[in-house]
């Protein structure tokens, strides 16, 4: 398990060393995009209104606090990953329309990612799940915010990060799958943890 | 106090203790967790937990929501038939909802079905969702919060077995779910299982064992020894925090039970994620509180 620090833009030399269940993290730019953004891109066939080449994206949707005395002016107080397998049918067509080069969120995704990201060289990482102030508190910026119309938590916030982490390679350049493998192992130890409870459920005469 | 200020003053309690259950975990919940970190021996599965309670620690330092998923607003009332405010308690709740998801601030989480728009207030149709109980003879009222997030929300589930396929079928049922959906939802999760004759019955007990502090066991001996059956089972699986493996799975699993028909036997799930925000707090008829969750909270 070795530790790295990505800034933005992400070149691909920058992330082909990286393995599943590195530590790594992020300073510079990364957008908020999740079900309805990529639904725009993927399935809308609309164009991102921001430059995304050798950014990160972040699969969530954070509470913002608009300032009082600056419309169009925000404040993060809450943001933490969503389930990226909500992405999963989608993400592939999402990194190749975008140049995405680092995709945070919670728990794995699945094959059609792995192969996306195997193609366009790009990596998946999750942040702690939950962990939504101690993200708040590595953004250093608001830098702003596109299709509002979509509700804060589906917004594309643009975001500036410092030292954004702990995030743990779960997909990989080479098609190494964290989350995957883990399944496999959860799934054999599943067959013995029930056939061990049911030979205990005696319950009728 | 006349009618009216207590039923302002029962909306000012109310939305300060939502506020107040969005950036505080529950008694049992941080001490299940503590035990659990101190339990952890993999790496990467304390880089989780240490994480998780860095958070917990700036949420109550800069009162702030703990995760920024406050979820959809549920309460669980058991409301005596003389607590002068029973009338209109779900438009007092309604309102208190509308406050704290300004002053927390909540996440605005209500999606009207079919209109497809977000109402921005955290109150829509049926919502906050209202569970209630009558209790006779009695004047005050007990009000669980809950917050449910969409993320440990998703791996719900109900489904009618035959009776043959047993208390096997409820196993798997369970063990499927946690182990695909599951891992998604935060873990360690906490697993309330509901067992009846339909499925509805089912997937409302499911969401009440959750409500049940971690640590209290099924009335029902045979109850209580699945429940650790189950507990253990899936611990042996070593989902560990966020699913990256470790050395459990789950923070507790409850089970609440109802009488089944001779041919069904019905299963619910819920599950709740490491940031269980429940909250129960009991209010009298002058509209004096307590908090039941969160020794010594101050709202
Ligand atoms: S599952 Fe729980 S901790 Fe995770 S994002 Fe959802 S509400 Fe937050």
């Amino acid at each position: 398990m070795k530790t790295k620090v990505l800034n933005t833009p992400i070149r691909d030399e920058d992330i082909l060393d990286l393995t599943i269940g590195d530590m790594i993290y992020l300073n510079g730019y990364m957008v908020t995009g999740r079900d309805d953004v990529h639904q725009r891109v993927v399935l809308g066939g609309k164009k991102l209104p921001v430059d995304l080449r050798g950014g990160a994206l972040f699969h969530a949707g954070p509470i913002m606090r608009e300032r009082d005395k600056e419309p169009g002016r925000y404040d993060v107080i809450s943001i933490g990953p969503t389930t990226s397998m909500r992405m999963e049918s989608t993400e592939d067509a999402f990194m190749a329309a975008t140049g995405v080069k680092l995709i945070v969120g919670k728990g794995g995704m699945g094959d059609r990612t792995n192969e996306g990201c195997k193609a366009n060289k790009v990596i998946h990482a999750v942040f702690p799940g939950g962990c939504a102030v101690l993200a708040a508190g590595q953004v250093e910026e608001v830098l702003g915010v596109d299709w509002l119309d979509l509700g804060m938590p589906e917004a594309l916030w643009q975001l500036r990060v410092a030292q954004f982490g702990p995030l743990i390679v779960t997909i990989d350049t080479k098609g190494n799958n964290l989350f995957e493998r883990n399944k496999k192992i959860f799934n054999e130890k599943k067959e013995s943890a029930i056939a061990e409870i049911n030979t205990h459920l005696h319950y009728h005469e | 106090m006349n009618h009216a200020e207590k039923a302002s003053k029962f909306i000012d309690i109310m939305a300060r203790f939502t506020d107040y259950s969005s950036k505080h975990l529950p008694d049992d919940i941080l001490l299940r967790l503590r035990e659990m970190r101190s339990e952890e021996d993999s790496d990467m599965a304390n880089i989780f937990y240490d994480a998780m309670f860095e958070d917990l620690r700036l949420a109550h330092e800069l009162s702030r929501p703990c995760c920024q998923d406050t979820g959809m607003l549920q309460f669980f009332v058991q409301v005596g038939t003389r607590f002068p405010l029973i009338d209109e308690l779900s438009e007092l709740l309604r309102e208190s909802v509308i406050r704290a998801t300004r002053t927390a601030p909540l996440r605005h989480n209500v999606v009207e079905v079919f209109d497809e728009k977000n109402t921005g207030t955290n109150v829509g149709t049926h919502i906050p969702w209202i569970d209630w109980e009558i209790i006779p003879d009695s004047d005050e009222v007990k009000i669980y919060v809950y917050m449910a997030g969409g993320g440990c929300s998703l791996p719900g589930a109900a489904q009618v077995l035959m009776p043959l396929e047993g208390y096997e079928g409820i196993v798997r049922f369970v063990f499927d779910r946690i182990t695909s959906y599951g891992i998604n939802a935060c873990p360690p999760l906490f697993v309330g299982i509901g067992i009846a004759g339909s499925a509805e019955v089912a997937a409302k007990l499911s969401k009440k064992a959750l409500l049940r502090p971690i640590g209290s066991v099924n009335p029902n001996a045979k109850g209580a020894e699945l429940e650790m059956r189950i507990a253990n089972g899936l611990n042996a699986i070593g989902i560990g925090p966020g699913g990256i493996s470790g050395k459990s799975s789950v923070l507790g699993v409850h089970i609440e039970q109802a009488g089944r028909h001779p041919a069904t036997l019905a299963v619910g799930l819920s599950t709740g994620c490491w940031a269980h925000r429940r909250g129960l707090i009991r209010i009298d008829s002058e509209i004096n509180y307590e908090i039941l969750t969160h020794k010594g909270a101050t709202i």
